[in-house]
């Protein structure tokens, strides 16, 4: 089963999938708000010790797109996802700073098969993203789109 | 001066543009997002997207790309006229984000940002809390992402 790829018949409500966990250091922080979002707080240690971020803290999509990789790798890369038509809501709790080491869970809330897209089904999950204190600093809701095994055996 | 006086509720602001080209497309993908669509032409076209596609979040991290490079110009054109520009501070997150249609290799997204609301925030005397609408659109005018973000202020 382990080495099976998820269909959407896995993702049951209730199931669990755990994230990370997953280091950030000041050089990737750096690095990716050099490229998207270069303000203060996000690209030098002593800007961001003065906001109110309290240290050299990681963008909020930097946090996000990191949040993205652990449940690539967590459950994702090993499916048949079709993608997301988007997020319900982000919220970054706290700020992530350089040092910090990042886990968490997605959890299924609800799946169903797609009347208009056939051999599709979309899968709600709420995201929780912790810091290495057991903090939450990313709290998500999203759907996602996953291929039914049932139709995936017929076209095989 | 504050977001509210510089900005019109309901009035969209142009911010600027963001050429999606395959390799950038790659590049996010390999570091943030590897799944086939995002990182292998040959395999994207089996994908329900039918080709190479950027990440969500790449066109998410492209908006806040090209604001806070107009923000920026914003604030020099703003003090150059001798007006205090808005203290913009971070962002506790955003809500209903869509991803309303791929954005494949090569296409350019043309980025914007409208003022919905603003207001003091009663627990945090001396900051206030915007809510803006970011967009990015096609050179036809058809949507590919949007979302509801707050934004803290200082007073």
């Amino acid at each position: 089963m382990s080495d099976q790829k998820l269909a959407f018949e896995d993702f049951q409500p209730g199931r669990r999938f755990a994230l990370g966990p997953r280091a950030v250091t000041a050089e990737e922080i750096i690095e990716f708000a050099r490229e998207f979002d270069p303000q203060p707080m996000h690209v030098d240690e002593a800007a961001g010790r003065a906001s109110i971020l309290g240290g050299l803290a990681a963008s909020g999509w930097h946090t996000s797109a990191l949040f993205m990789r652990m449940m690539a790798e967590s459950f994702l890369v090993n499916s048949f996802s079709q993608g997301a038509p988007g997020v319900d809501f982000m919220e970054w709790r706290k700020p992530v700073l350089a040092g910090d080491t990042l886990s968490g869970h997605s959890t299924v809330i609800e799946s169903r098969a797609l009347r208009s897209r056939p051999g599709i089904g979309m899968v709600k999950f709420c995201h929780e993203v912790e810091n290495q204190k057991g903090e939450l600093v990313c709290l998500s809701a999203n759907s996602i789109m996953f291929a039914l095994r049932d139709m995936l055996e017929k076209t095989a | 001066m504050i977001m509210a006086e510089r900005y019109a509720s309901g009035e969209k602001t142009e911010i600027g543009s963001y050429l999606f080209t395959a390799e950038r497309i790659v590049h996010f993908a390999e570091r943030f997002d590897p799944q086939r669509f995002h990182l292998d032409a040959e395999a994207a076209k089996s994908s329900l997207f039918g080709g190479l596609c950027a990440s969500g979040w790449h066109t998410c991290a492209a908006w806040m790309k090209t604001f806070v490079a107009y923000w920026s110009a914003e604030c020099a054109r703003l003090a150059s006229e001798g007006i205090k520009p808005p203290k913009l501070g971070p962002s506790p997150g955003f809500t209903k984000l869509q991803w309303l249609r791929p954005v494949f290799a090569d296409e350019e997204v043309t980025y914007s940002v409208t003022l919905l609301s603003s207001r003091p925030l009663v627990s945090r005397p001396g900051r206030r809390l915007n809510t803006i609408f970011c967009e990015g659109v096609l050179a036809d005018g058809t949507p590919v992402v949007r979302f509801e973000s707050t934004v803290i202020e200082f007073e």
